[in-house]
């Protein structure tokens, strides 16, 4: 026995006996293999979902080339793919939600980490969570059976009649619209937003809201002036993650957004997405170029993705680094 | 008195942006109570013995369920389980150990870009893999797809959940003798469990509730499927059909098959809290 191991015992640790010891060595080598290996799989991983992308839409990248990002004919019979109308859709459904949910969302994540009693932020916080957990598919059943007729009936007659001047709320108002798409997704997002909001307030030093305050600022202006300003990139960095949600949702959106391939102006239109075309289309893709098309699409929502997330995250970072 | 109140016009600036502030917080929490109570309400007249035990019917003859489907769901998301938890919790060790090697680094960072991707491209890629050079589509990609999902979730919760464990407790094992792989596995990693159960239980829920990859990976099916290598219902599959359908009869089983769905993602989510809870040193 080495001396390491009578000190193992005299310290109260169960004695390693040969029977215990021998299987651990096993198991130790077993562990480093698989600690190796599932990093090597891992990698493997990532590397395979990139080149099956890219191999993927290598016909549509070579056939249409750059011209496929901003033609508008998506034309199976014709084999004619042009991406305009789902990058179109996907920026503008994305872009009402963000809108709405950064400026609701940063305001309730104030209130909770600032404002509200500690057992009423406690439940509301529990509430919000559990918004994010909602499955899309229950998104977009209740934003189909219940959001729909709301809009139709009620908000988007409103909206005329108030706002009516603004072009994109001119022209009848469709069942499915992208409105609808931007107020469903700016649900699903606005839980990411307050609760990214909040923790970052609540991570901020006491001594800040003190000397605000001590120098006659109110509660309100302690917030508004000194704590936010501080936390701006951590927010924009939120809303970035967001965002990124907000581009890759596909059921929901599919359910409520129209799916028709067009761009128009007004948001009571229906639109359509680049993951909506895929769910749609992509099993009844009958030719190689017409698969293809749809491949690129998922390439391209890959990147958009990763680049969103990832500028969200570094602004993040930023700001821990610089706290 | 009301003047008193709003002596200056800043406090009274304050007050009104704070009421506005708790009435965008509590708005968004009545959403989910709107939402939760519409598919109550709605769901809970579609419940019956007959519709968690039956297939679906044609439309037009009663008593249709969505027994394949929750069948399907378990089947596929515990196979993705099986596959995704061994990997996540391994370079979940493996980065939150050696965190300041390149190699972690990498990982890390390809967890991250992992885990942007939205999950309709994890299904494409799912298809490419494991569904076109087959010619059938299969309950095995779909759970690979799941996967895919999971990893990068596991990884930086049993990450974060490691490096909450202090490093002296690994020194002192190993000072008491003990191997580098008897202190990971009988101190940091029992030490560390509530953490990583609960980053476990969010990934499923979060898989749960996912229905964009199986469109075209496990496709749907109207009739009793176990072998995982063929097309396999899933309920959230169904309530997507359902509820795109014309039919008021498939709207209402889309209602029935969101209530049991929101709940089970909803017991999983919470479930995830409570294991949370035990560990005393973590709080998030």
């Amino acid at each position: 026995m080495s001396p390491s191991t009578d000190f193992a015992g005299a310290a109260g640790m169960t004695t390693p006996t040969r029977r215990h010891k021998k299987p651990d060595w096993l198991a130790s080598k077993i562990f480093t293999v698989a600690l190796y290996g599932s990093c090597v799989v891992f990698l493997l991983l990532i590397a395979g979902l990139v080149e099956e992308l890219v191999r993927g839409s290598m016909l549509s990248l070579r056939t249409f080339g750059l011209g496929f990002l901003w033609s508008s004919e998506w034309n199976p019979v014709t084999s004619q793919f042009g991406a305009l109308p789902f990058i179109y859709g996907t920026v503008v459904s994305s872009a009402v939600a963000l809108l709405l949910a950064a400026f609701s969302g940063v305001l309730a994540g104030i209130y909770l980490a600032e404002f509200a009693p500690r057992r009423v932020a406690t439940g509301l916080a529990l509430l919000i969570e559990l918004l994010a957990a909602v499955p899309s598919v229950v998104y977009g059943l209740w934003g189909l059976f219940v959001l729909a007729p709301f809009v139709t009936n009620w908000l988007g007659p409103l909206l005329q009649a108030t706002l009516g001047f603004l072009p994109i709320f001119q022209g009848n108002i469709f069942g499915v619209n992208m409105l609808l798409a931007g107020l469903i997704l700016a649900l699903m997002i606005v839980p990411t937003i307050v609760v990214v909001t909040r923790d970052l307030i609540l991570a901020m030093p006491m001594r800040y809201r003190e000397a605000s305050i001590a120098l006659g600022a109110t509660r309100w202006e302690a917030v508004s002036k000194v704590i936010l300003p501080a936390l701006r990139p951590g927010i924009f960095g939120a809303c970035m993650l967001a965002l990124g949600r907000a581009l890759g949702e596909t059921i929901a959106t599919t359910m409520v957004i129209g799916n028709r391939p067009a761009i128009s102006v007004s948001l009571f239109a229906p639109g359509y997405t680049m993951a909506s075309v895929i769910a749609n289309e992509f099993t009844e893709a009958t030719t190689n170029i017409y698969l293809s098309a749809l491949v690129e699409l998922g390439l391209l929502l890959l990147v958009i993705s990763v680049i969103v997330n990832g500028a969200g995250r570094l602004l993040l970072r930023l700001l821990q680094r610089s706290a | 008195m009301a003047t008193a109140l709003f002596k200056s016009s800043r406090r009274a600036k304050g007050l009104l942006w704070t009421a506005g502030a708790a009435l965008c917080a509590g708005g968004t929490a009545v959403i989910l109570l709107l939402i939760m109570g519409y598919v109550v309400v709605q769901g809970i007249g579609a419940l019956s013995w007959s519709f968690i035990t039956h297939l679906p019917h044609p439309i037009g003859i009663p008593d249709g369920g969505v027994a394949n489907g929750i069948v399907g769901t378990l089947i596929i998301v515990g196979i993705a389980a099986v596959i995704a938890f061994p990997i996540g919790i391994l370079l979940g060790i493996y980065v939150g150990v050696y965190g300041h090697r390149h190699t972690a680094n990498a990982i890390r960072f390809c967890a991250d870009v992992l885990a942007s991707v939205p999950s309709i491209t994890i299904g494409v890629f799912a298809y490419a893999l494991l569904v076109a050079p087959f010619k059938h589509f299969s309950a095995m990609s779909a759970s690979f797809a799941f996967a895919i999902l999971m990893v990068p979730l596991i990884v930086r919760t049993t990450e974060g959940a490691i490096r909450m464990v202090p490093i002296e407790m690994r020194e002192a094992a190993v000072a008491l003798g003990a191997t580098d792989f008897q202190a990971m596995a009988r101190c940091t990693l029992i030490a560390a469990r509530p953490g990583i159960v609960t980053g476990l239980l969010l990934a499923l829920a979060r898989v749960t509730g996912e229905t964009a990859p199986l469109l075209f990976t496990a496709f749907g099916s109207q009739f009793w499927e176990l072998n995982p290598n063929n097309p396999m219902a899933e309920l959230s599959l169904q309530i997507f059909t359902y509820a795109i359908s014309p039919y008021r009869e498939w709207h209402e089983q889309a209602w029935g098959g969101a209530l049991i769905l929101i709940l089970a993602v909803f017991v999983l989510s919470l479930a995830a809290r409570l294991a949370l809870r035990r560990q005393p040193s973590a709080n998030a």
